[in-house]
């Protein structure tokens, strides 16, 4: 201590604590005066009122749900919509033993035993007034067997809720997706004042793309009860001046979609059995007609909800019917890019319309002994390019190739809109890849120095090989722009969204990537010899589907399955299927006026012209309005 | 008569209750203060079994929490004030390590960062709200009252370090009761008036930069005050709902366990920081007055507990806890009531919950340890 500090007074010190301490209790007193004035004010001078507000009559405010828009095709036809349907809810707060609960409800069947964890969480994670729902559809038996058991459960009731039904579910599962139960991670990146009752989000597809024009705004509802909490018609009393007004929920907005019903069901017959895809769309307008995967799913599932046990079911099927094949299947595209190689060819001056090369059934690089092969073993004899692309000569292109070089290859791809994404209205796709020197030197470092590109590398690109890969969603966006002769609309599914209170619509306007420019007497030569891939007397497709009534140009491709996972478990027959080439066709029609772009990858299927071309024939036969008479 | 009784009792000589009392002043325990507290509890638990629905789980959970308090209580009343006074900076010091400690590991919990968990869980911040004052009375122990200007610089960094560190984590209400406790040391201590409206002059552009730093829910309580209406369903439905309890309870209320607002769950948090309106709408205006005066009997003895203790240390400690008690009555009703922004402030000894009940009852084991240790100096 400083010596020479002050003394400390105590004296002094002590009358100065004790007059501060009567000046805080005076302070005190006040500030307490302030509290009394106020509940006299409350229980006292407005006592009437507040008693009226809360003795005769009780006002919860809640929270109204709106109605999810409906997802219709281009016909108008109901692809998603809502069914009034009862679930199953628990009130965290009234329930005593939570883990009993559970159990018992598990014993009677209402939930599965593997669902007991996840169900407890959710109980415990939320408000603990907030009902958590266990079950989100009870069957008429359900409801009947737990109306006699209810009173073993308090704090466990059904309600009625409207459910999302898709009519056509199976059809249409990749196109439209489809909504689940709202999750903590969902409210993280919405508006959860706007998701205040409601249940379900959408997870996938347009559900999940258009999900702000869909869900609507939340409304509230001052919700009467007696005193014995039941609710009471509203209209019958008189105080609600007092309380804030009603506020009607907004409707979600319709969304119209540009698939046909009809042609998803023909996509969905024609993959019966299947694992593939097929995309087929308006190539002057980017629409798409119909996008499908097989195998399929059923979305109702996730609507209604599924138990553990069956998600699993679902998640590890070896042909994982919930990927979407169409937007994120990604395969060597074959043949099919030999059109857009052959113009690249013809505009670059890597060939001309009159050069031919003799197809011996192999290729070799000049100083090496290594063979590249044809798929015909004999070889195509002598070709140009209409006949290298009609009976797909693999030989001319590996040929022409080491003309062409992988730099011009890389640049008109991408122009067809290959290795980056489409620009479909619906996100998740997969970008695919065109490869190029760029390419190969990020990814394959190699000790230091840069890994080059080599000459055998761009024989295998030249046929769609090696490491190129695209999804059908590509393929069908790349016809599209030979169809157009070099105009290439992004693909979009949402046609339109209407107002659901006024009916008024709002169309989506269709929207272009750059122009791809060519000599039209070269895209006049790409197009007829695609004509003759079909119609030609020695086209790879016309055994197949020479006979149909209009003008169709397509191209088929065969893609190598190069691997098989190592650890999946098939028996003999399974691996030796699951090892055959995948199948490939794209295609649009008629020539003149195209209406219609298909592109149709069956996996495992063989051979492109006959078992891809076949199918992407239905679809246009089914388009255009033309009863095939060989089914 | 009535009123010079009830001064004798603040003051600690009622007629001897015998043995009782002797048992009492034999285990450091202040009589008038016990009864008081016991008081406020039984009313307390009695407004809380209704407010949790009749559960006894839930009553009997408190009732262990309060039988914890209450132990904690007695061990502390047998620490002398000396005893505190050495240890308060090391305890200071370790508060504001678990605070930064909380602020880089702790639990999240309802969007807040409170928790430490060390096999039990707790809010460090529970701690400042008692080692604050005493860090600060122990600083003043050994100097000149009323402090110099240099000393207030000192005073205010001990107040305003765990206060930012708090209110950050956000916690609002307990931010404001730590710097409460603080700045009650400082005035009880002599801070000139003429400094005291200076600050108040000086709080308003305070309050902008408050404002400014404030989280967004915070400010919307504030906005919610002004008009409860404008987010009937969120923070203003509370206010809403409370004032209708309140309000509609009258001067008797509608009976215990009969409260329709309670009973049908339109008020939320009833059983914590809402408590207060439970009461009075089953209890009416005469209950919280009943309440009320309860918390000013137990406030008083505790100023005149401070009033008699020997040392700077103790006297300031004493009036800050005291006085700190009264704050959080205040700021609870008040915004039970309407009249402050909802700052999540329970209402003592009486909200459920166990730590700030620890805590509370903490700081009466230091006002009767104050009480039965100070050597009876000629005045």
């Amino acid at each position: 201590m400083d010596l020479f500090a002050p003394i400390k007074d105590h004296h002094s010190e002590r009358r100065l604590f004790v007059h501060r301490v009567a000046f805080a209790g005076v302070v005190a007193l006040l500030m307490l005066g302030l509290v009394i004035a106020r509940l006299v004010q409350l229980q006292v001078y407005d006592y009437e009122s507040f008693a009226e507000q809360s003795e005769g009559n009780r006002f919860r405010l809640q929270a109204v749900p709106p109605i999810r828009g409906l997802i219709l095709d281009r016909k108008g036809r109901v692809l998603a919509e809502n069914l009034p349907a009862y679930q199953l809810e628990l009130i965290p707060e009234q329930v005593d033993d939570l883990d009993d609960t559970l159990a018992r409800l598990a014993a009677i069947d209402l939930i599965e035993e593997d669902d007991i964890d996840r169900l407890r969480e959710l109980s415990r994670s939320g408000p603990r007034f907030k009902p958590v729902t266990l079950k989100l559809r009870l069957t008429d038996e359900e409801i009947a067997n737990f109306a006699i058991e209810r009173p073993r459960f308090p704090g466990v009731d059904f309600q009625p809720r409207l459910v999302r039904h898709y009519p056509h579910g199976e059809a249409v599962a990749h196109a439209v997706g489809y909504v689940g139960a709202l999750s903590q991670s969902d409210l993280q990146r919405l508006d959860a004042s706007n998701y205040v009752g409601t249940a379900h989000t959408g997870k996938t597809g347009v559900e999940n793309a258009r999900e702000s024009f869909l869900h609507g705004d939340v409304g509230y509802r001052n919700v009467v009860t007696n005193a014995l909490g039941r609710q009471l018609p509203t209209d019958s009393n008189e105080a609600l001046e007092t309380l804030p007004e009603d506020e009607v929920p907004v409707p979600g907005e319709n969304v119209y979609l540009s698939i046909d019903l009809d042609l998803q069901l023909v996509a969905q017959k024609a993959l019966e059995g299947r694992r593939g895809s097929i995309v087929a769309m308006d190539p002057w307008t980017g629409e798409i007609l119909a996008l499908y995967s097989a195998p399929s799913f059923d979305p109702n599932l996730f609507a209604v909800g599924m138990s553990t046990s069956q998600f699993d079911s679902l998640q590890d099927d070896p042909d994982r019917p919930l990927f979407n094949r169409a937007l994120r299947g990604i395969y060597p595209p074959g043949s099919t890019i030999k059109p857009m190689i052959g113009l690249a060819a013809l505009e670059v001056g890597a060939t001309n319309l009159r050069h031919t090369t003799m197809c011996l059934g192999y290729f070799s690089l000049p100083g090496s002994d290594r063979r590249y092969r044809d798929w015909k073993p004999e070889g195509h004899g002598e070709v140009n390019l209409h006949e290298a692309i009609a009976q797909s000569c693999d030989v001319y292109f590996y040929e022409v190739s080491q003309v062409l070089g992988i730099d011009h290859m890389h640049d008109y791809l991408t122009r067809f809109g290959l290795g980056s994404p489409s620009g479909y209205d619906v996100p998740g796709e997969h970008r695919g890849l065109v490869p190029s020197r760029e390419w190969k030197a990020r990814n394959f470092p190699r000790e230091g120095r840069q890994n080059d590109w080599y000459d055998g590398e761009t024989v295998n690109a030249s046929i769609g090989q090696g490491y190129m890969i695209a999804t059908p969603l590509q393929l069908a966006t790349a016809v599209s722009a030979i169809a157009t002769r070099g105009e290439r609309y992004l693909p979009r599914i949402v046609a339109a969204t209407e107002n659901s209170m006024t009916g008024s619509r709002k169309l989506m306007r269709p929207a272009r990537a750059d122009r791809i420019d060519a000599q039209n007497y070269h895209w006049d030569a790409i197009i007829e010899s695609m004509r003759d891939v079909v119609h030609g007397i020695r086209g790879s497709a016309y055994p197949y589907i020479g006979d149909v009534a209009y003008q169709m140009a397509g191209k088929s491709g065969t893609a190598q399955v190069f691997s098989v996972a190592q650890d999946d478990e098939y028996d003999e027959d399974e691996i030796e299927e699951r090892l055959r080439d995948h199948a490939l066709f794209v295609s649009f029609a008629p020539i003149d006026d195209p209406r219609i772009a298909v592109a149709v990858i069956v996996e495992n299927g063989s051979s492109g012209s006959r078992v891809a071309a076949p199918i992407a024939r239905q679809i246009t036969d089914a388009w255009l309005g033309i009863n095939d008479a060989t089914q | 008569m009535r009123l010079s009784e009830t001064q004798r009792l603040i003051a600690g000589k009622a007629p001897p209750l015998g043995d009782f009392s002797a048992l009492l002043r034999k285990l450091n325990i202040d009589g008038p203060l016990l009864g008081g507290l016991f008081l406020i509890c039984v009313l307390g638990l009695a407004v809380l079994y209704s407010a949790v629905g009749e559960s006894m789980r839930l009553l009997i959970n408190q009732l262990i929490r309060l039988g914890i308090a209450v132990v904690g209580m007695m061990i502390i009343a047998q620490i002398s004030p000396d005893f505190m006074r050495r240890w308060t900076p090391a305890g200071f010091a370790v508060g504001l390590i678990l605070l930064i400690l909380v602020k880089v590991v702790g639990d999240v919990g309802q969007g807040a960062q409170r928790w430490l968990d060390f096999g039990i869980r707790f809010q460090p911040s529970e701690i400042m709200k008692l080692a604050v004052p005493m860090m600060a009375a122990w600083f003043l122990h050994d100097r000149q009252i009323p402090p110099k200007p240099g000393a207030l610089l000192i005073l205010a960094v001990i107040i305003v370090v765990p206060t930012l560190l708090i209110a950050s984590q956000p916690d609002l209400g307990t931010s404001l009761l730590v710097a409460a406790s603080g700045i009650i040391v400082i005035i009880l201590a002599g801070l000139p008036i003429k400094v005291m409206l200076g600050l108040a002059v000086l709080s308003i552009p305070g309050a902008y930069g408050l404002w400014q730093v404030m989280e967004d829910y915070q400010r919307q309580r504030v906005l919610t005050l002004i008009d409860p209406t404008s987010d009937p369903l969120g923070a203003g439905y509370n206010i809403i709902q409370s004032k209708i309890a309140i309000g509609s309870g009258g001067l008797f209320g509608k009976g215990w366990t009969n409260g329709s607002q309670a009973r049908l769950e339109y008020l939320p948090e009833r059983d914590t920081d809402f408590i207060f309106a439970v009461m009075g709408e089953e209890l009416g205006l005469l209950g919280l007055l009943t309440l009320l005066a309860l918390y000013v009997f137990v406030i008083a003895r505790g100023l005149y507990v401070a009033m008699q203790a020997p040392d700077t240390y103790s006297r300031l400690l004493a009036g800050s806890i005291s006085l700190t008690f009264f704050v959080y009555v205040f700021v609870n009703t008040a915004m039970v009531t309407g009249l402050v922004p909802v700052v999540g402030v329970p209402l003592p000894l009486v909200s459920f919950g166990g730590t700030s009940m620890v805590t509370l009852m903490a700081g009466f084991g230091i006002l009767m340890s104050i009480h039965s240790h100070r050597k009876l100096l000629p005045h």
